[in-house]
């Protein structure tokens, strides 16, 4: 209580100090009531319009400044992860395709290979039937060649049997008891004779 | 007359006696501190908002820095409740820290280390606190004076010691800025005349003295200014959030 008295004193004193430090001089001159009425005038008109104009025009404007950077700071970062967000998804794209063409490239080539496996087999195939059959022929020609050549030199040896023993005896020799010699030799001599 | 380091304290009339009836509203030396302060916290913040880059200017930037401080200092001791008075504490911080600021240039007038200007925004403040605190919270804002946990014996005393407490808030807060600055700039003064009247011989140390009194106040200026500001952002936030 005696510290609320106290101030209380203190601070209504204030107020009635005009007649005590009026006739002091070199006292506190903040104590000298003279200008406190102007004082008290000035400041409120001051700082009423300093109040005012900050509060209505530029402290909103600096509010507005500061959330429209923000929200730009926000809005550039947004716009940046998309962005890295896209070029992965490019990025992914690309190496899908790359890994895709790849796998199509290897799919052709093996298909292509086996294309041409397949069509050497085949030709080789038709060639070597085609080889099998032109040999059968020849065979068979020179199977028949091979008999033809023997009746023909079964035929010239015995012309050259009966003229020989024409000369040699002077008399002719049936044509077909030389044959019979001539044969029974080739048969038992044919491969002698005629090789294969 | 010189060597009263009490006279840069003086007021006195610029131009014309005005009067309203009885009251001498004449412009002084101490209006004029004041009209320039505030023309220069309108200028520079004008300036500082004017056009919105994404880099900011150097002004652009003091400008928001000084509002970002203001408003990170009220949402950290008031909440976010105290949002609406932010732009009266802006403006009292500023004004007081540019009429501080003002004062340390030499051969100015210092309008905060007149008891009567601190003492008006302090009364305003109380005034203006209290009005908020019933606004909000009817007769229980009386709850503030009592605190919860006391043991009923006490109860008398504390609630007695609350209320002066209460009641001394505008004395306090208006004594604080008014003597750190009246003080500062005495203690300048005299320093200073102790330079002169040593002369050129002993006046070094007294000088010396003085430069670093200079970066003191400075210091003190500033200072001042942020406890003016914090302390009604603290009397704002007992009326705001009632914790008792």
């Amino acid at each position: 209580m005696i510290k609320k008295i106290f101030f209380q004193l203190v601070f209504f004193n204030l107020f009635f100090l005009k007649e005590v430090f009026a006739a002091e001089s070199g006292g506190m001159p903040q104590l000298n009531p003279e200008f406190w009425i102007s004082q008290i005038f000035w400041l409120t008109l001051t700082f009423g319009i300093l109040y005012v104009v900050l509060s209505k025009l530029i402290l909103p404007k600096i509010s507005a400044n500061l959330e429209l950077r923000k929200s730009q700071i926000q809005e550039n970062i947004e716009a940046a992860e998309k962005q890295r967000e896209s070029s992965e998804a490019k990025l992914k794209e690309y190496d899908d395709i790359i890994s895709k063409s790849k796998l199509e490239a290897n799919n052709i080539f093996k298909e292509a290979r086996e294309n041409v496996l397949k069509e050497i087999n085949v030709k080789k195939e038709t060639l070597d039937k085609q080889i099998d059959e032109e040999v059968k022929k020849v065979e068979q020609e020179i199977n028949l060649l091979k008999k033809g050549a023997s009746e023909k030199i079964n035929k010239i040896a015995i012309e050259t049997t009966s003229e020989l023993l024409v000369k040699l005896i002077g008399t002719e020799v049936n044509n077909s008891s030389i044959s019979a010699i001539v044969d029974d030799l080739s048969k038992r001599n044919g491969d002698k004779y005629y090789g294969n | 007359m010189a060597a009263n380091p009490m006279t840069q304290f003086e007021v006195y009339r610029i131009g014309p006696e005005i009067k309203i009836g009885a009251l001498d509203i004449s412009f002084t030396n101490a209006s004029l501190f004041m009209v320039v302060s505030s023309l220069a916290i309108l200028v520079i913040f004008n300036l500082g908002s004017k056009k919105n880059s994404l880099l900011p200017n150097k002004i652009q930037l003091l400008a928001e820095l000084s509002y970002t401080f203001v408003s990170k200092m009220i949402s950290d001791t008031a909440g976010s409740k105290a949002k609406p008075y932010f732009s009266f504490i802006f403006s009292l911080f500023m004004f007081v820290l540019f009429c501080n600021m003002f004062g340390m240039i030499p051969y100015t007038f210092t309008v905060t280390s007149h008891i009567i200007v601190t003492f008006v925004l302090a009364a305003f403040i109380f005034i203006g606190v209290t009005i908020i605190g019933f606004i909000k919270h009817g007769l229980g804002y009386l709850k503030l004076f009592v605190p919860s946990g006391v043991p009923i014996v006490l109860l008398p005393l504390i609630v007695v010691i609350e209320i002066i407490s209460y009641l001394s808030r505008p004395i306090s807060l208006s004594v604080r800025l008014f003597a750190n600055m009246m003080a500062g700039h005495t203690m300048m003064k005299v320093f200073g005349g102790f330079v002169i009247s040593l002369g050129v011989v002993g006046g070094w140390l007294p000088l010396s003295f003085s430069v670093a009194l200079t970066g003191l106040e400075i210091l003190v200026a500033f200072l001042q200014a942020y406890v003016f500001a914090i302390l009604t952002c603290i009397y704002l936030n007992d009326a705001l959030n009632l914790h008792h």
